[in-house]
């Protein structure tokens, strides 16, 4: 494979450039460089690949580092932020850090950068005990962990609060004709502590751009994370997002995941409790057209007693639009009293779109109440027809429907403004501007 | 199926061994262990074979050769030697017998101990039988009354001689030769199995039944069973197997073919309880088997299965909906302890339009066995207003035990409904507590509550089935819950 090939042979290079680094992290990136050359990429002989191909998005000869410092306006970025609220801002350019367009912080809090904490000696424990410790070791993982550089550092401490929103945009530019992007983050969110993010990949023109993320987050004892992913990019650009969380006692996480946009969407999210009473949440709303495919990987490790998992995605699928979901929920011999939830709902709305699901159980213990319901299926007619016998255009109709029957999902977003947002997003996408505020 | 009291129950329960683990010694000539193509001749010529038959075997067994054995299964088991079973054995005790008073006393007696006495079989439940030894049929009954309807009901082996030019257009047509390692395995060694025609327009009086026993030590089965029904006939189909017990593992890897032809219905029942190995999981029979049926305009295929013995199960019996308006059903209940495993489940492909098909799967695991669902529901994009409906139940007993669901649910047309529903459980200790209120005592109330989880599917068997499945489902857990 020939990007395999570019990529080996430029790791090389990319550590004698960072040979300044600590040698922990020069060791780690020397193991996963193994990895990815046993590895490589996955094909659809692999289980967990089965309906997505990365061959097509493979073909392009991607730029690994970038040439030139781009620089971009404000005002010409604007309409991407979540711009009326007051949060902090991890802004990165082409995979380079905008210290113009951030708004970081240490007060309390760290909202900082990935390549700030690899090389001070003071972070240093951080990376010991956190740093690619719940990554699987895949082949794209280990890919990332190679030439991960930069990325969005977030550590609240001990029973602090994150009062604002924190931010995480990952623009490219399109200066290259094509840009691989292997953003890295690490968030810890300590005991009792709280935090939201918002994180969003957005290409500004339609030059491909394929982006291999990790994300690690480790949630402590009580600690509340709200997660939002927001993808609405262009047509050329792929994103394969992983997101690792390691949850401890009585944490409570949540990860929202919006896809309307890109080219080729693949999620891996993965939870693993390691606590009693732990609540993790996993919601989803895919809209999507043309040919584009969103693929949601999800696994929850339910590793012991008394916690519970919700699942619940959302797909509507129009044109040639390939829709995916396949979530796992693996509950464990110790696992006891677990209550595990999946829903996964579908919508097609044209006969050359096509869904796979597989939604799977593995179930070790016996006291437990796990159920999964999945479902594909039409727009009610009756629903429909009372409508329209009200005056609602047909468009109009479809369109409310629609996002009744994506509002289970919204209504547990918990920043107001962003929901205000993604209902937009959604209007946008469905082509119709409803009366009422969507 | 009220036959079946509490005393019975009682009885059964006190017999904690497998009580069907014995053997009959019966002279049977055997085949050299190994598997080359000699021994594919040898059989097919054993079996006075026509050259095409023999020619279909050896490019099936070619094809075997260059496959691998699959291993995506959620299994893990010792794989066979496939160069140490013997491909071949059949009851000496020949010629052919007119009347049951002709068959070997001893084998006589094997059937009484298995509760299925030839004779009373015939006179009361009016049951056509096509009695499998090994691997050839030895005694058929009904024949006659059969025959007067057209309907062609005998081993696959005389079929071949007596009616070649059905057997060639049909057989490998819904399982082809390649279609997986155990299939190719099959089409290339396959020593005797069933065959049955119903003509056009013909109801089947009598539920067909065929018991298949595993009797000669180190022989792996190779069953062939093709049901063809024709436009607008229909037929039930039942099989039974039973296997003595033994501490290698045996081989078991059958084919059966359904078709359904235009209106056609048929309804294809199993009740499997094969020696499952002992109480530390040695021994045991595997049981790795393809079964398909294709539905043409208007026709129904609908399976039921119990499946209660095996060490290693491997089973997906699968419906093609191939013409307009066609149903395919599957209803099933898996019941693993010890250290049994089963990955079964089914696939409901739909290709013609309006088509339906509803799957209700039972699986209930107890002891340090692992009880896995696996299926597959696709929609074609010309399969206009094609409806689904799944279900999947599994009851854990103990927490030693596995329940695992893998559905596969691929839809390509906007018409299409689909549904699928798992829940996993385990017996809530109210339910027995209000048993134990009652006096009815922890054991039989678990049986009670077993029996009414598996419902749904116990009221789809034929009834002399459904009495035998309950018993099974009793002797299998029996001892599972403290």
């Amino acid at each position: 494979m020939e990007l395999k090939e570019k990529l080996l042979s430029s790791f090389i290079a990319f550590e004698n450039q960072n040979s300044m680094d600590n040698s922990y992290i020069s060791e780690l990136r020397g193991k996963a460089i193994k990895i990815f050359e046993n590895e490589g990429f996955p094909t659809k002989k692999n289980e967990a690949w089965k309906y997505t191909s990365l061959n097509k998005i493979l073909k392009e000869n991607y730029s690994i580092f970038p040439k030139t410092e781009n620089s971009i306006e404000y005002k010409d970025i604007q309409q991407y932020f979540i711009h009326d609220i007051d949060s902090y801002k991890i802004i990165f350019i082409d995979g380079k850090y905008a210290s113009h367009l951030s708004k970081t912080t240490h007060d309390g809090i760290d909202v900082c950068l990935m390549s700030a904490v690899m090389s001070k000696s003071k972070y240093q424990p951080m990376i010991e005990n956190y740093f690619d410790k719940i990554a699987s070791k895949n082949g794209l993982n280990a890919l990332n962990t190679a030439f991960c550089s930069e990325g969005a550092y977030i550590h609240i401490k001990k029973n602090k609060l994150a009062e604002r929103p924190i931010q995480i945009i990952h623009f490219s530019t399109g200066k290259e004709s094509s840009l691989l992007l292997q953003p890295r983050n690490l968030i810890v969110v300590d005991e009792n502590a709280h935090v939201q993010i918002i994180e969003r990949h957005q290409s500004l023109t339609e030059n491909p751009t394929l982006t291999n993320s990790v994300t690690e987050i480790f949630a402590a004892k009580r600690a509340v994370v709200d997660y939002y992913k927001v993808q609405n990019d262009k047509s050329k650009a792929s994103l394969i997002d992983h997101t690792f969380i390691d949850q401890h006692q009585e944490s409570d996480v949540s990860v929202h995941t919006f896809s309307f946009g890109g080219k080729l969407t693949r999620n891996n999210l993965s939870f693993y409790q390691n606590g009693e009473h732990i609540n993790s949440t996993l919601k989803g709303v895919t809209i999507v057209g043309n040919k584009q495919h969103v693929d949601h990987n999800t696994l929850v490790h339910h590793i012991e007693p008394n916690c519970e998992s919700h699942q619940d995605y959302k797909g509507i699928f129009g044109d040639s639009a390939v829709g995916v979901f396949n979530g796992k929920v693996v509950v464990e011999k110790e696992a006891q009293k677990t209550n595990a939830f999946q829903a996964n709902n579908n919508l097609l709305v044209n006969d050359k779109a096509t869904i796979n699901t597989k939604p799977q159980l593995e179930i070790f213990a016996d006291d437990v109440k796990c159920s999964h319901g999945c479902t594909i299926g039409q727009l009610d007619e009756s629903a429909m027809f009372y409508l329209r016998a009200r005056g609602i255009p047909e468009k109009e109709a479809r369109a409310l429907l629609m996002y009744a029957f994506a509002n289970n999902v919204l209504e547990s977003v918990k920043i107001p403004q962003l929901k205000k947002r993604i209902n937009k997003l959604i209007a946008n996408k469905l082509g119709v501007n409803i009366g009422f505020d969507l | 199926m009220n036959k079946y009291t509490e005393d019975d129950l009682r009885e059964e329960l006190k017999t904690k061994q497998y009580e069907y683990g014995f053997y009959t010694d019966i002279e049977s000539d055997t085949f050299p262990v190994g598997l080359d193509e000699s021994i594919v001749r040898a059989i097919s010529k054993k079996k006075n074979e026509p050259e095409w038959m023999t020619e279909w075997r050896l490019d099936a067994f070619k094809k075997w050769k260059d496959m691998e054995e699959p291993d995506w299964a959620n299994v893990s088991y010792e794989k066979p030697d496939f160069q140490a079973i013997s491909y071949y054995s059949a009851p000496n005790s020949k010629p052919k017998y007119d009347s049951i008073d002709d068959v070997d006393p001893e084998l006589l007696a094997t059937f009484e101990k298995l509760g299925i006495s030839l004779d009373e079989q015939k006179k009361l439940t009016g049951v056509a039988m096509d009695v499998v030894v090994d691997s050839v049929s030895v005694a058929t009954t009904f024949k006659k009354t059969l025959s007067e309807k057209g309907i062609i009901f005998m081993s696959i082996s005389e079929a071949i001689k007596e009616h070649p030019e059905l057997v060639k257009k049909y057989i490998g047509t819904v399982v082809p030769k390649t279609d997986n390692y155990y299939a190719a395995l099959n089409s290339a060694v396959f020593s005797d199995g069933s065959f049955c025609y119903i003509p056009k327009g013909v109801r089947c009086p009598m539920e067909l039944s065929t018991y298949f026993r595993i009797n000669q030590a180190g022989t792996g089965q190779f069953e062939r069973t093709l049901v063809v029904a024709d436009e607008g006939s229909y037929v039930s189909y039942l099989e039974g197997c039973t296997a003595p017990s033994r501490d290698e593992n045996q081989l078991h890897a059958a084919v059966v073919e359904l078709i359904a032809m235009d209106d056609a219905e048929i309804k294809y029942s199993t009740v499997q309880n094969w020696y499952p190995g002992n109480a530390e999981g040695k021994g045991g029979v595997y049981n790795f088997v393809t079964k398909r049926g294709l539905c043409e305009k208007n026709a129904k295929i609908s399976w039921t299965q119990v499946e209660t013995g095996s060490a290693v199960t491997w089973k997906y019996p699968s419906c093609v909906l191939k013409g307009d308006n066609s149903v395919g059903e599957f209803y099933s209940i898996a019941v693993t302890n010890n250290y049994q495993q089963a990955d079964t489940g089914t696939k409901m492909i739909h290709l013609g339009k309006n088509t339906k098909s509803t799957i209700i799967s039972k699986g209930i695991s107890a002891g340090q066995s692992q009880n896995s669902y696996r299926g597959l529901v696709q929609v074609s994009s010309r399969a206009e207003n094609a409806r689904n409906f799944s279900q999947c139940d599994s009851l854990l007993m103990g927490n030693e035990c596995g329940a695992h669901t893998f559905p596969y649910i691929e839809a390509k047309n906007k018409t299409a409904q689909i549904e699928h529903e798992a829940t996993t459980s385990k017996i809530g200790e109210d339910q027995i507590f209000y048993c134990n209120q009652r006096g009815i005592d922890t054991e039989k109330a678990i049986a009670l509550i077993v029996n009414g989880f598996s419902k749904d599917v116990l009221n789809k068997l034929p009834m002399e089935f459904a009495v035998e499945a309950q018993k099974l489902l009793e002797i299998s857990l029996e001892g599972s819950v403290g």
